[in-house]
């Protein structure tokens, strides 16, 4: 059984409808990336599964249990932590109270959690009292990732990690996010990069204009002539 | 003029003055950083917090002890004012928030004057001498409140800097959204602030007092010189707010050198108007309002 699995969305913000009927699912330990043109509702998609916006048909089941219509502080606490494409990081904060931010509703030892973030990110541990606003991009995303998995999630929702990154980041973000894909996690992640984000990923889904386009595996979808035609520039 | 005249007319009556505007201008940040609005009641509650004190005083309760009562009768008072209008108002522009708490304060001086009537007050009668402090004329009274604002300012900094709410606090002013993704609740942190906010007031509102006296305008007159504080330190800063109230009540008690004395209150007005000129973040860069 697949851990996400999201069937006909619709919804929007407001009452206009963004999302037409979009069907995804997420397996245990796996990176799925959804891509597609402006506008085709990709991040829209991602947050209609935390709960950012006003789902009116289909249904979005995590872990066996419906979480269609829950609050995100629920949604969080069931499993699922978003990452943001911007204002992802708290600026005037150091790095590692960024991480204790992001363990906010945990209790207990964190010793064990701040070690396995720090052992993800070690670039990280040598800047962990820097303010998070002093960094540059690419660990700036690291820190909002890291903020992220202190809860532990078994899913991780990435709205663009990549964007305004540079070629060498984007290589380092990606490989993260296989080392955190190892270590457990399941990822859906948006992305503008789409013949990148399709090379490393296990799957992917094209949506256009607020719907399901083509579906499969990374390489199969990079295989795709239309899918290649129509996003990929050819 | 000596050095020493200097020192104990001008300097050191700054140094306190300032430090009373620092914590008003401290509780004022955080309502801006925090809530997001400009907060026009809290010279009133700065002035409910002053009188409180003074009816523990006149129950006899020495003005000291009396403090830490009516700081803490404050906190409540201010969540129970934020309960009773603010938080219908939150889904609405700020705008509105701002306008309301004019509204407060005009109701909250109106209590005052109801309850303890229009004419001037003061936790003790009688003139105090200052003693001599190799050469620095100071009296208890001044001492004392140079101690108390440090001990606020050390408290709090401890508290936003190395607790689980102050840091939560500090999140909701540093990025309200993520804070919310975070799991910090909203509500609790409102609540927090108010209770904090209102014993500063308290506090900024009690040491007017027993630095000079009590009058039921007293808390208005100062919103202008802590809003400047506030400011010209930066929102959002609390260590900015301490900056900016020492600058402002020192420079309103060297302006008598340029200005007639009567316009002393004029100066944090200049004060304000030149930062939003020169530097609309404030000096330790604060948000943009």
């Amino acid at each position: 059984m697949a851990l996400l699995d999201m069937k006909d969305v619709r919804g929007g913000y407001g009452d206009a409808d963004v999302l037409h009927g979009v069907s995804m699912r997420v397996g245990e330990r796996e990176i799925v990336v959804i891509v597609g043109p402006n506008g085709a509702g990709k991040s829209t998609a991602m947050k209609s599964v935390f709960g950012l916006l006003t789902v009116r048909g289909g249904s979005i089941v995590f872990d066996g249990e419906d979480i269609t219509g829950w609050a995100p502080d629920r949604i969080v606490q069931r499993g699922i932590c978003y990452v943001p494409q911007v204002d992802n990081v708290f600026r005037e904060m150091t790095v590692h109270e960024n991480f204790e931010m992001g363990a906010f509703l945990r209790r207990g030892d964190l010793s064990a959690a701040y070690d396995r973030i720090y052992g993800l990110f070690p670039d990280l541990k040598a800047k962990r009292r820097n303010l998070a606003g002093d960094l540059s991009g690419g660990q700036r995303q690291m820190v909002a990732m890291g903020r992220a998995l202190m809860l532990d999630p078994k899913l991780l929702l990435l709205d663009e990690p990549t964007a305004g990154l540079s070629p060498k980041y984007m290589e380092q973000i990606f490989q993260i996010t296989r080392d955190v894909r190892d270590a457990g996690v399941s990822i859906l992640l948006v992305e503008q990069h789409a013949k990148q984000a399709l090379a490393f990923c296990d799957r992917g889904y094209v949506l256009a204009t607020g719907a399901n386009r083509h579906e499969g595996s990374g390489q199969a979808l990079l295989a795709d002539r239309e899918v290649a035609e129509m996003f990929l520039g050819g | 003029m000596t050095l020493m005249d200097f020192l104990n007319f001008h300097l050191v009556p700054g140094i306190v003055l300032g430090s009373i505007y620092a914590v008003g201008a401290i509780g004022i940040t955080l309502v801006f950083g925090i809530l997001r609005f400009a907060h026009f009641a809290h010279g009133d509650m700065a002035t409910l917090g002053a009188f409180i004190a003074l009816a523990l005083v006149t129950a006899g309760i020495d003005p000291w002890r009396a403090l830490p009562i009516a700081m803490a009768v404050m906190a409540v008072v201010a969540i129970g004012v934020d309960k009773l209008f603010y938080d219908y108002l939150k889904a609405r522009p700020k705008i509105v928030t701002v306008m309301a708490s004019l509204g407060v304060a005009l109701m909250l001086r109106a209590v005052v004057q109801v309850v303890f009537g229009v004419d001037p007050r003061t936790y003790a009668s009688g003139i105090v001498r200052p003693d001599d402090y190799f050469g620095i004329l100071l009296r208890d009274r001044e001492l004392y409140t140079l101690a108390a604002v440090v001990l606020i300012v050390i408290g709090l900094t401890l508290f936003l800097r190395h607790s689980r709410w102050g840091k939560a606090m500090r999140a909701m002013s540093d990025n309200p959204d993520l804070a919310r993704l975070s799991g910090v609740d909203n509500r609790k942190v409102t609540m927090l602030t108010w209770a904090i906010v209102g014993a500063l007031c308290a506090a900024s509102g009690f040491m007017l007092g027993i630095n000079n006296e009590l009058h039921s305008m007293m808390g208005w007159q100062v919103l202008l010189p802590m809003f400047a504080a506030a400011i010209l330190g930066g929102v959002g800063r609390v260590e900015g707010a301490v900056l900016g109230g020492l600058i402002v009540g020192i420079a309103e008690e060297m302006s008598i050198f340029i200005l007639p004395a009567q316009y002393k209150a004029a100066t944090a007005f200049v004060l304000l108007l030149l930062i939003l000129l020169v530097r609309p973040r404030g000096l330790l860069n604060g948000k943009v309002l």
